[in-house]
């Protein structure tokens, strides 16, 4: 049930930040999204969303650590191999 | 899409799971908290990737599988009044009571409706002015944000025939709970991202620190869990006890405040009963006395109603982690998810049916 989904916000009605939303497109379907949790939110941003309201914006920079993670670790063997075969 | 596909990408998954065999050398009992996390992990087979010394305890976080019978009582008991037009999400419909379920009020003409959101049930009460629109308000920490902005929103609106039939329950108190007990095996946590991401991780800096456990949060898709694994693994091999954050791009050490701030506003912490488990404590949220105009129980009058449930089914035991399915001799025979037993059979989220679906046991 804390099934969150990410979806990147196309458009804004602002307005009282208690019913501040925004149209937010979930991979070609478009639904209405409460923002008043994420006052910050400006369209284009992906945020992720649960029973109707955005619980937060992806990070972008933070969104790619796994994979920057994984490179290192590939170079730290890559070099392991070669200390050995040395 | 974007952010999911590119976290179920078989070859990072695999260079994942190598570094967690690599890291590994004692054997580790390491507990996913949350349904989702159960769900992602028996659907995409993670654990078979895993070397024999990690074992993956499933946790009690799914809000439909620990929601105690009583409640479910209750909300038979409202839905089944003529005025009302109760809105609940899906996997609550199909929960037994003591004799039946939500669906069967509906077959015999009750105004049951699934919604997606609160919000869907605070419009459907804004159009029915005649009528009591009743939210069945179950979940952990994620869904208390978008129930107390639809009391707010209510509130503001002068909509007043909208109530809650509150349920809601806290995830670090049941992971006291856990650890506290006796024939705990739990060594490590995965903690649960979107509880994470809407109240912040500090609340379980002391949990690791009592229990000298490593407390990783983490996300939900295949390369979010295998990385929170490696990192719960090693501080296991090192000896560490600390929270650490794998889900980055969703969590931070403080939360949402602004979704935090609405839960303070509407909500106050209160002792709740799991399925499961009893009563714990200081383990879920009920209305303030600001806000008790909205509550369905005080309406209704049912706040005093109480079961007991009488079954075979072993979900306490599955919610705690200390059995799994297939030591169930209902399972998959006289409990599917068509005809479930009890609740763990019921959700998606429920490690029964997660086990059933994807045919494990």
């Amino acid at each position: 049930m804390c099934l969150a989904v990410p979806g990147k916000i196309v458009s804004i009605e602002d307005s009282d930040p208690l019913f501040r939303s925004g149209k937010v497109d979930f991979a070609g379907i478009v639904k209405q999204v409460s923002l008043a949790c994420v006052p910050e939110a400006k369209s284009g941003d992906y945020i992720l969303v649960h029973a109707g309201f955005a619980i937060s914006i992806i990070d972008e920079a933070q969104a790619s650590e796994v994979f920057q993670f994984l490179q290192k670790m590939d170079e730290a063997q890559d070099h392991h191999k070669a200390d050995v075969q040395k | 899409m974007k952010y999911i596909d590119e976290y179920r990408d078989a070859d990072p998954v695999q260079r994942i799971a190598q570094a967690i065999r690599r890291s590994v050398q004692n054997p580790w009992n390491i507990m996913e908290v949350c349904g989702g996390q159960t769900h992602s992990i028996v659907r995409f087979a993670l654990d078979t990737l895993l070397p024999s010394e990690i074992t993956l305890v499933h946790g009690p976080g799914c809000p439909v599988c620990v929601t105690p019978v009583e409640c479910i009582e209750k909300a038979i008991e409202i839905a089944s009044v003529q005025e009302v037009i109760f809105c609940s999400f899906g996997d609550m419909l199909r929960v037994p009571g003591i004799s039946n379920d939500l669906l069967s009020v509906k077959a015999s003409g009750g105004d049951v409706r699934m919604v997606y959101s609160p919000l869907d049930a605070l419009r459907i009460a804004a159009e029915n002015p005649g009528r009591e629109v009743v939210f069945f308000a179950v979940g952990f920490e994620t869904t208390a944000p978008a129930n107390a902005m639809a009391v707010l929103q209510a509130h503001r609106q002068g909509i007043g025939n909208f109530t809650l039939l509150v349920s809601h329950v806290l995830v670090p108190p049941a992971m006291e709970a856990i650890l506290s007990a006796e024939e705990n095996t739990v060594q490590g946590f995965l903690a649960a991202g979107h509880v994470c991401t809407v109240m912040g991780y500090e609340e379980y800096e002391p949990i690791a620190r009592k229990h000298r456990v490593p407390v990783v949060v983490t996300g939900f898709e295949p390369l979010d869990i295998l990385q929170g694994i490696h990192m719960c693994v090693r501080q296991l091999e090192e000896g560490r006890f600390e929270v650490e954050n794998q889900y980055t791009r969703s969590v931070r050490r403080e939360g949402n405040p602004h979704a935090r701030n609405a839960i303070e506003e509407v909500f106050r912490i209160v002792d709740r009963k799991w399925r499961g488990f009893g009563a714990i404590p200081r383990s879920g949220l009920g209305l303030r006395e600001k806000y008790s105009s909205y509550d369905a129980e005080d309406r209704f009058g049912v706040a005093r109603l109480e079961a007991e449930e009488d079954s075979e089914c072993i979900s306490g035991s599955i919610l705690q982690g200390t059995r799994k399915p297939h030591a169930c001799p209902a399972f998959g025979t006289r409990c599917t998810p068509e005809h479930p037993l009890g609740a763990t059979m019921v959700s998606s989220e429920g490690t029964c049916a997660a086990y059933y679906r994807y045919r494990r046991a």
